[in-house]
């Protein structure tokens, strides 16, 4: 009898086709996969990396929310041209906590995982409002109503904590002053010192031009204003970061 | 009283949906919640204006049921035409972005409502209807578990609502072709676990010893999809009156989750299910027997083992770590082989009816899926291959790769499964026409040999442009010069998939017709008739 026979047995019998067919497909993903929650090597150490501001995290949720995804990658591959175009490539540490990652998988429009401080604060407005109004050749569409969409959030604590609970080290403290974190970073005249202690490097002021409101304008343009500028490279360890 | 207990809980759930839209936590899950409202609202009243208080009749247990199979034929064409007039939609924006309508009808935003009209909506339905269609012919068996089957059809078709309209809301989790959030996902994974019972029942109670080819694809199909979309999903809500989650993972395990998720729901929806829907639908329609029924078993299983380590292919370059990257791409190209081992299997089973592809419409159609499915099961593999990723990643390249397939492949046999199946679920003669069908054939494989050419040409250009030096050692291109060089190849992709769009519009009217029991009077179609030869 040979194995070919043997087969019958499974055709016969749907329980059996069930459970070995379901134990076949798990193989893969068990090798590939769950390797990388424990092996060490896998994120590289790096200095600079922080949780998201409330702020940004909201602009982070807009960016989602319209799919820029779909149209803009953020990971940069290690080849001469991506380098030179958009900057060091892309570290795993640099999307760390990610929940979800976006590093997308098509270029309609470039990359951005280091578009912060490319350009001015009022560029991006502008860019968001009429993309053809900066570059004639752009296919972007007009995301022109987020300035005039103001944040109302009651209370954005409960993200950070939904952050937390999957992983990323929000602090008490962080929790606790999320609400006021939200309005303050877009504030150019509230009193930001404990903010940036909390979330170093943060982009602070008004972004969308008009001052008197936080809009989803404000949150979007801090977050792309904040992508791929926490890692110093100047003082990144090239060598102990090779996987 | 007839549908009494579902009357009951419809008009339960569409109370809790309003309560929710009064008391969510954020304006697009209150927005949500009115939908989901008018929705289950609604067909309470549906099922109320059609209650009656007679004695049910005593169902006959041995015959097939057949009523859910001929709503999900319906739904199948239905949500084909509009997921690809979607699409047609979104490919004229990326070349005249004027047509995005801000905020609800922007490129970003409804392109997961094609990808998931098409895949999930149109694909999904035809594995729906077409596996509750081959498991009970071939197991001889009625449908398992009384009405399950209707709660299978209406639950997929309320997760398709629920899903597109959140998609425009702004509702999405961002991960490609699982974007619904926790609570469309969880109410997902209910539906499929009782299809799980259906199909699974159904089997066990078969009157035939042998379990057939085609429901061994179809049940590592469900079981899989179960899997995947479970861990892919798995995410922290931040409020449960809230429309946002957060992922579970982060950052580089997050992606890889994502594509090991997302190729298989290449691997195993439009793959899997699509082979099953072959393994039946070819040998009867060109009435000879499957090829190998060896090669069938080692292709079975080889397929299900080794598509399932292929996502990393979609990481290549990225900061996934080397090795993850290296593995997926081996065994990506080791895919090729059972791939084509289905595809022998398939084009094999003409053996001495190869005449049919001239004569038989419907054979020629499924043929040329098989076709397609080859071609692109030898690009897949190709271009996972990182030196050829490198250029193609990120680039048109791929769309035309993932539309050769899902136009060619799994577009393609559905049409041949709707075509085959209609006539005999409403006692039809034949189709209203044949000749209708023919048209459908061309403009079909016509449009999706335009779409995939436009696309190799472009995704190509735009890698080489991307990475082109000039002797001084400068960056030929901007960014934007590269896109100003696409516009003529979408304005061309627009066209392609107009035309498949067209051969989609005459299947409906075809199907339309033959349901409502018109037969078009037309020539027969040359050669459907042995022609006499005259005697020397």
């Amino acid at each position: 009898m040979g194995l070919m026979d043997k087969h019958a047995l499974i055709e016969r019998n749907a329980t059996l086709l069930l459970v070995g067919s379901l134990l076949v497909v798990t193989v893969g993903g068990i090798v590939e996969i769950a390797p990388l929650f424990y092996l060490d090597n896998t994120i590289e150490k790096v200095d600079g990396m922080r949780p998201y501001s409330p702020l940004e995290l909201v602009g982070r949720n807009i960016y989602v929310r319209e799919g820029c995804y779909l149209c803009h990658s953020q990971m940069i591959r290690p080849f001469r041209d991506e380098v030179e175009r958009y900057g060091h490539y892309s570290l795993a540490a640099e999307s760390m906590y990610d929940h979800p990652f976006q590093w997308g998988s098509k270029r309609t429009g470039p990359d951005l995982a280091r578009v912060g401080d490319r350009y001015s604060n009022a560029w991006h407005v502008q860019h968001l409002d009429d993309p053809r109004s900066v570059v004639p050749e752009s296919i972007m569409p007009s995301y022109a109503f987020l300035k005039d969409t103001p944040i109302e959030i009651k209370d954005f604590s409960t993200h950070l904590i939904a952050n937390r609970r999957v992983g990323v080290p929000y602090s008490d403290d962080m929790i606790a002053n999320a609400n006021a974190d939200l309005m303050a970073q877009a504030d150019p005249n509230a009193d930001t010192s404990a903010l940036e202690a909390r979330y170093p490097k943060a982009k602070v002021g008004d972004f969308d031009g008009n001052p008197q409101q936080v809009t989803e304008m404000d949150a979007l343009v801090a977050y792309l204003q904040m992508l791929g500028t926490l890692v110093d490279f100047k003082t990144y360890d090239e060598a102990a970061g090779y996987r | 009283m007839r549908f009494g207990t579902e009357i009951v809980l419809l008009g339960l759930f569409a109370f809790a949906a309003l309560v929710a839209a009064g008391f969510g936590a954020d304006e697009p899950f209150r927005q949500h919640m009115w939908v989901l409202f008018f929705v289950l609202a609604g067909f309470t009243a549906i099922l109320l204006r059609n209650t009656d208080f007679k004695p049910v009749a005593a169902i006959d247990p041995s015959a097939y049921m057949d009523g859910p199979i001929r709503y999900g034929a319906i739904a199948t064409v239905f949500w084909g035409v509009v997921g690809m007039l979607v699409g047609v939609i979104i490919a004229l924006q990326l070349a005249y972005p004027d047509l995005d309508i801000q905020p609800w009808f922007n490129f970003g935003r409804l392109r997961p409502l094609h990808t998931s009209g098409v895949v999930f909506a149109f694909g999904g339905n035809a594995l729906l209807c077409t596996s509750m269609y081959v498991v009970q012919r071939t197991c001889r068996a009625r449908l398992f578990g009384g009405n399950l089957g209707w709660f299978v059809f209406w639950g997929y078709q309320l997760f398709i609502v629920m899903a597109a309209t959140g998609y425009l809301l702004g509702i999405t989790e961002s991960r490609e072709y699982a974007e619904p959030e926790w609570y469309v996902d969880l109410w997902l994974t209910i539906v499929w676990v009782a299809y799980l019972i259906l199909f699974l029942g159904t089997i066990l109670k078969r009157k035939e010893p042998h379990i057939y080819v085609a429901n061994w694809f179809y049940l590592s199909f469900i079981v899989t999809i179960a899997m995947l979309h479970v861990v892919n999903n798995l995410s922290m809500p931040a409020s449960f009156l809230g429309s946002k989650s957060y992922s579970a993972f982060s950052g580089v395990q997050d992606a890889l989750t994502q594509w090991w998720y997302g190729h298989n729901a290449v691997g195993f929806f439009l793959t899997a299910g699509f082979l099953g829907m072959m393994y039946y639908f070819v040998p009867k329609q060109v009435n000879r027997p499957v090829y190998s029924y060896r090669l069938s078993i080692i292709h079975f299983w080889a397929l299900i083992f080794l598509y399932i380590w292929a996502g990393p292919h979609h990481l290549h370059y990225t900061a996934l770590p080397d090795w993850a990257q290296t593995l997926g791409m081996v065994f990506s190209v080791m895919l090729w082989m059972p791939s084509w081992g289905g595809m022998i299997n398939g084009l094999m089973t003409l053996s001495g009816a190869w005449d049919k592809i001239r004569t038989d419409p419907i054979v020629r159609m499924m043929v040329a899926a098989i076709a397609f499915y080859g071609m692109s099961t030898f690009e897949g593999p190709m271009m996972s291959i990182k030196a050829v990723n490198s250029l193609s990643h990120y680039t048109d390249w791929t769309v035309g790769h993932v539309h050769s397939g899902a136009l060619g492949w799994v577009g393609l046999i559905s049409f041949g499964a709707i075509y085959y199946m209609v006539p005999k679920l409403w006692n039809r003669q034949r189709l209203y026409s044949l000749r209708l069908v023919t048209w459908h054939f061309w403009l079909a494989t016509l449009g999706i040999v335009v779409y995939a050419a436009v696309m190799w040409v472009s995704g190509i250009m735009q890698g080489l442009m991307w990475r082109e030096y000039d002797e001084q050692g400068f960056l030929v291109y901007s960014f934007a010069e590269t896109v100003a060089a696409m516009h003529p190849y979408y304005v061309m992709r627009a066209a392609g998939g107009a035309m498949y769009l067209a051969g989609a519009l005459i299947m409906a009217w075809n199907v339309t017709m033959t349901i409502l029991g018109y037969q078009r009077e037309e020539q027969p179609l040359p050669g459907s008739k042995p022609a006499f030869q005259p005697a020397e």
